[in-house]
């Protein structure tokens, strides 16, 4: 694939349905009550259940290689946590590709719902043949 | 007195925690229901052919799940040597009793196959604080895991916290004469006099109105003179912000401020008093009303007409 700095990744929408939060918070093995249990996350000052962090920097992954496709190896991916991402919120994920060296590639993401950005980062990739 | 940055040298001194051996080995039926619940289409993942013939040669687990293989689990508990539970509870003596993740830096070194058995060791990286935040008065704690298979490590991450006292965060009644005071200078004192009467006046140059009000015309002339019309006081919201953060003297977060288009034409900004964030909207019919604060000051404001 052949990519610039400023390329721009497709958008991905993600709608954090209870269902949604709840099986990633347990596919990831996060069983802390806030993630699936609504009564407890109220009790503990939180709106409703709410997105965990091992999801999050799946769904950045998951972002960023549907665009670079099966043969990108993910080096890295660093995420600060901004707005929680309550249930029935829907997450869009936008990024472009900041930094080119060689077949490696830097990728700015971040993630928007209803109350602001929920998460920011940087994926590196490899991308085989980018540099070539 | 707790002497956190003690504890944290202390602490840290101790380095890794013993390397702890993650409940199973990588395996295809976790990877399924991981990319099934996150929606991941990579074939890498879950399609042997072709991952047979991708740049990986057979089927790898998805990199983002270095971490679900070291999770505790249901009935998990933090290791005894684990160096951020230690922490925790350091910082939970010291009062900081909340907690709150800011900061996830996960680095691949390759990607793991299935059978592979990881264990995750952790240290402390690093303890700052006291800092004042959003949340209240905190500490940020750093650690860095390290994922091995046998003696080679396969991936690592940085994860920040920040563990913060509520009580910081405690509401304080507001002090209603502690007000941001507005500068008055030679060209508004006539504006601040008219809210002391429970006018709202408007500078007007000629058959020119202008707010807020300046020492010349739109035009520039310096040769025109000022006087001021005081204004009916009704008009419609033209554009407002909620504000939430930070606190203001005076005031109880969060309050609606206003731009309001008044039936004369020009826009005044002002609180919008006893109004409910969520029923705010543009268009919205106000009036004037007058906060006084003291012998000195009157701020206009705005309520909703009823």
């Amino acid at each position: 694939m052949t990519i610039a700095i400023g390329t721009e990744l497709p958008e991905l929408t993600i709608e954090a349905t209870p269902t949604f939060v709840i099986s990633t918070a347990l596919a990831t093995r996060d069983f802390q009550d806030v993630h699936h249990d609504r009564d407890a996350a109220i009790s503990r000052g939180s709106k409703d259940i709410f997105v965990n962090i091992l999801t999050d920097t799946g769904l950045v992954q998951r972002f960023v290689t549907d665009w670079a496709g099966p043969e990108a190896l993910v080096r890295s991916i660093r995420i600060r946590l901004g707005v929680p991402c309550y249930a029935y919120d829907v997450l869009t994920f936008t990024g472009h590709v900041t930094e080119i060296d060689g077949d490696d590639a830097e990728i700015a993401v971040t993630a928007k719902g209803s109350l602001g950005d929920h998460v920011t980062g940087t994926v590196r990739v490899t991308l085989p043949g980018a540099g070539s | 007195m707790i002497d956190v940055e003690e504890a944290a040298r202390r602490i840290a001194a101790k380095g890794e925690s013993k390397p702890r051996l993650a409940r199973d080995p990588v395996n295809q039926a976790m990877v399924n229901n991981w990319v099934e619940a996150l929606g991941d289409a990579n074939p890498v993942y879950t399609d042997p052919e072709f991952a047979k013939n991708s740049v990986h040669g057979g089927l790898v687990a998805p990199p983002a799940m270095a971490q679900v293989w070291s999770m505790a689990g249901l009935h998990g508990a933090r290791a005894a040597d684990d160096p951020l539970g230690a922490m925790m509870s350091i910082l939970d003596e010291a009062g900081y009793t909340s907690v709150v993740a800011t900061n996830s830096e996960q680095t691949y070194h390759r990607y793991l196959r299935p059978g592979e058995h990881v264990s995750s060791s952790i240290r402390l990286e690093d303890v700052t604080g006291p800092k004042r935040t959003a949340l209240g008065e905190g500490w940020f704690v750093t650690t860095r895991t390290i994922w091995r298979v046998g003696e080679e490590a396969v991936a690592e991450m940085v994860f920040r916290v920040l563990k913060f006292s509520p009580s910081a965060r405690r509401e304080t009644v507001p002090d209603t004469g502690a007000v941001l005071r507005p500068v008055v200078s030679r060209d508004t004192e006539f504006f601040w006099e008219g809210t002391r009467k429970g006018e709202l006046r408007i500078q007007r140059w000629g058959g020119v109105l202008r707010h807020p009000p300046g020492p010349m015309p739109p035009d520039g002339d310096l040769t025109a003179e000022a006087d001021y019309v005081v204004a009916e006081g009704t008009g419609t919201v033209y554009s407002y912000l909620v504000h939430h953060h930070p606190q203001v003297p005076g005031k109880k977060t969060p309050f609606v401020v206003a731009l309001v288009e008044l039936a004369e034409g020009v826009r005044v900004l002002g609180e919008l008093v006893d109004a409910d964030p969520e029923s705010v909207y543009i268009g919205l019919p106000v009036e004037v009303t007058f906060l006084r604060v003291d012998d000195e000051l009157t701020l206009p404001a705005w309520k909703v007409r009823a």
